[in-house]
């Protein structure tokens, strides 16, 4: 041992050897492994419980109770001038089909022998859904050759026999409820029993418009579907050029300054800003100062445009800091111009960061509601916009407003069908969360 | 002995190709680069050596004007190819590196394939007339690369696959298949064997007949061999310049001395 060693601990030269540091060490190692394990846990345990909170109560909204009835259509009642056009048969409106609904009903119950002690046949036609006279409606307008046959039509019932048949409505609760009487429910019991009453898969849901407080059963997300995607358009569109324009700009262009210093602070703040400021500038600009109309998926994108775009700005930022400076270098050391170095190396490199980036804000994007509350978004909305671009100034509502929006309604019915919307929300955006890693793993290269 | 001094003329008769004057370079407040005078003559191989951190690579990056890139760096003096002023407004710096090439000190090759990374620059320069074309210019760079035989079976596998010395020598062959006047050679040899030194050796010694070549080196021997000139860099100030032969063999200032000896790096 030399003097420069002297006065140190010497460290044992066995390996084998487990001495009080090694194991202090290693316990400290593993309390560590034990904390991220834990930590894990809890995240997927909250994951968990909230997907099946959201599945068990929503799932039932895809699936809905049908009355499968022969329902005859006399031309006489349908087609007053006789002239069997469409103009004739729209001056019959609803009011018109809603006896035949009835009569179907209470023929179908005479045919079985039901007889319900104390039910009217008021009660019977109750069973079937409010909206069922104007799917009737529809159809034979679409198709006016059904005049003067009878024909089998799927009914949606009415929103307390479906709660019944999926064990929201009870005997019991039915005695209190003014919607429904226990007569009703026995009739239910028989026609399920006969076949003619039964859940099957709602396509509604998905494709139909909302509807009103007295008929959940008809609500669907149609139109909040196309005014998300069409906003989502709208996003892509305008925030993903801007997004990574300006990103390439200030990351490869622009002069370090106190001018870009300053855009910098501006863009990591507004990424910060709660997003229902985004909605009360959306309103004061586009609607009140552009002029642009309410509740339109044109503001809505424009809104979530300028939120996203910090997003975007941010995630192309870092992920072109991430391409190494010497294949600029490289780039230009041939002879290569910036603009022929960013545009053939630095961006091909940068392309799966931005992707992802892109896609997490308009994943963020889709699921934001404060801001379009602000614009009129929230508005009940029963006509289809049309195709874009006229479409895109339409009314039309957004998934996670349609979501709000079915929560704040008193038929707790429409707990089922906002569960049912989130579930929608969230195939939507899982699938851009695949697309996102698919697209990354795809064009992701290492240097 | 009549042969030495015909060379030796011959040497002297060759034309400036580039001239520096009092070249100042700074790095925010750090003078990297210091009162730099120095001409380099026209196909010939020009070494720079010195210790690390004396700013040979500062310096050589001002030669194409790759200082620009780095915000914090300023240059100061003048600067001439072919007597043209190079930091000169109307100048072009695409241009200029296009006629100026670098290979530099860490091996750079883009994450493409092999071919691609030498077809970039004579395609975004229009060198080539035909796919056939290109592909000759491709071969014969990667042949004077001294890499061809290792690679004309994967030219399409990405050149970030081979090895550091293979693609050290893939970055000199993209670099010479742009046809550049100058060929800037930041420690080319770094990564290399001694074979493939050779080779490159070789390379440079080719390239001398056309285009006139630096070569930054922290090897004595190798600048010994493969250099007409030589430039010895101390801490940002040119000490020496002048024949290769006697810079190693009568080294003026005691600096040189000491550093080809050993005595200082
Ligand atoms: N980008 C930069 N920013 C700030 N200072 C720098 C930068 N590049 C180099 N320098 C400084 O300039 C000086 C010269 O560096 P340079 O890279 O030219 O040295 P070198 O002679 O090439 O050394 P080596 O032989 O190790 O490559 C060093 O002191 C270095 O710290
Ligand atoms: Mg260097």
């Amino acid at each position: 041992m030399t003097d420069e060693t002297a006065g140190r601990v010497p460290r044992s030269d066995n390996a084998m050897a487990m001495d009080a540091r090694v194991r202090r060490r290693r316990a400290a190692e593993s309390r560590f492994r034990a904390y991220g394990l834990i930590a894990c846990l809890i995240g997927v345990a909250a994951l968990v419980t909230l997907l099946a909170t959201v599945l068990t109560n929503g799932i039932g909204a895809y699936r809905q109770a049908f009355v499968t009835l022969e329902v005859a259509l006399p031309a006489d009642r349908l087609d007053p001038d006789g002239t069997g056009t469409r103009e004739s048969m729209q001056k019959v409106s609803t009011f018109g089909y809603g006896p035949l609904i009835a009569e179907a009903v209470e023929r179908t119950l005479a045919d079985r022998g039901v007889v319900i002690e104390g039910a009217t046949p008021e009660d019977a036609a109750g069973l079937i859904s409010r909206e069922a006279p104007a799917q009737l409606r529809n159809y034979v307008l679409n198709n006016p050759e059904v005049l003067d046959q009878t024909v089998e039509f799927n009914f949606l019932a009415g929103g307390r026999i479906d709660g019944y048949l999926k064990g929201r409505v009870t005997m019991e609760s039915a005695q209190r409820d003014s919607n429904v009487t226990p007569e009703q429910l026995q009739i239910a019991d028989v026609l399920q029993e006969e076949g003619i009453l039964s859940l099957r898969f709602n396509p509604g849901f998905i494709t139909q418009p909302d509807a009103s407080d007295q008929r959940p059963e008809a609500a669907g997300l149609g139109v909040a579907i196309l005014g998300s995607l069409y906003m989502m358009l709208i996003v892509l569109v305008l925030a993903l050029p801007i997004g990574v324009a300006a990103s390439i700009y200030l990351e490869e262009f622009a002069p370090r300054s106190r001018w870009t210093d300053i855009i910098e602070v501006n863009i990591s703040n507004l990424a910060a800003v709660p997003s229902i400021v985004f909605g009360i500038l959306g309103l004061a600009i586009f609607i009140n100062f552009a002029g642009l109309p309410q509740s339109a998926p044109i503001v809505g994108g424009l809104v979530l445009t300028l939120m996203t775009l910090p997003t975007i700005i941010i995630a192309t930022r870092a992920s072109l800091r991430a391409v190494p400076p010497s294949i600029r270098d490289a780039a230009l050391g041939v002879g290569a111009s910036r603009m022929q170095a960013v545009f053939h190396h630095v961006l091909p490199l940068a392309a799966p960061g931005i992707l992802t980036g892109t896609i997490i804000g308009i994943a963020q994007a889709l699921g934001e509601t404060a801001p379009l509350l602000l614009i009129g978004m929230v508005a009940f909305v029963r006509g289809y916009p049309s195709a874009p671009p006229g479409g895109l100034f339409d009314p039309a509502s957004a998934l996670p407003v349609q979501v709000y929006n079915w929560t704040q309604r008193s038929d707790p019915a429409f707990v089922e069908r906002a569960s049912g919307a989130i579930i929608a929300l969230l195939v939507v955006l899982i699938t851009l969360n695949a697309l996102a890693v698919i697209l990354r793993r795809r064009f992701e290269r290492r240097w | 002995m009549n042969d030495m001094r015909l060379v030796e003329r011959q040497v002297d008769d060759r034309e400036i190709k580039i001239a520096a004057k009092d070249v100042q370079v700074f790095y925010g407040t750090t003078h990297a680069i210091r009162d730099v005078n120095i001409d380099i003559k026209d196909r010939m191989v020009t070494a720079f050596i010195g210790p690390s951190g004396c700013g040979k690579s500062t310096f050589l990056r001002c030669l194409n004007r790759m200082n620009d890139t780095i915000d914090a760096a300023r240059v100061h003096g003048s600067i001439t190819l072919d007597g043209q002023d190079i930091y000169d407004p109307q100048i072009d710096p695409v241009q200029l590196r296009a006629r100026v090439g670098m290979v530099f000190q860490k091996p750079n090759p883009f994450p493409k394939s092999i071919y691609d990374n030498v077809a970039y620059g004579p395609r975004i320069h229009g060198l080539s007339r035909s796919k056939a074309d290109l592909d000759e210019i491709v071969e014969s760079s990667l042949r004077r690369a001294a890499i061809w035989n290792e690679v004309k079976d994967r030219l399409h596998a990405p050149g970030t696959g081979l090895s550091g010395g293979q693609q050290q020598r893939l970055c000199i062959a993209r670099a010479v298949a742009t046809q550049p006047e100058v060929l800037l050679m930041d420690e080319p040899c770094s990564a290399l064997d001694p074979i493939a030194t050779a080779q490159v050796e070789e390379l440079i010694d080719e390239l001398r007949s056309q285009f006139s070549v630096v070569i930054v080196t922290h090897s004595m021997q190798q600048a010994a061999r493969v250099s007409q000139r030589t430039a010895f860099f101390h801490l940002g100030n040119l000490v020496e310049y002048g024949e290769t032969g006697q810079i190693f063999t009568n080294p003026q200032d005691p600096r040189t001395e000491s550093y080809i000896s050993g005595r200082i790096g």
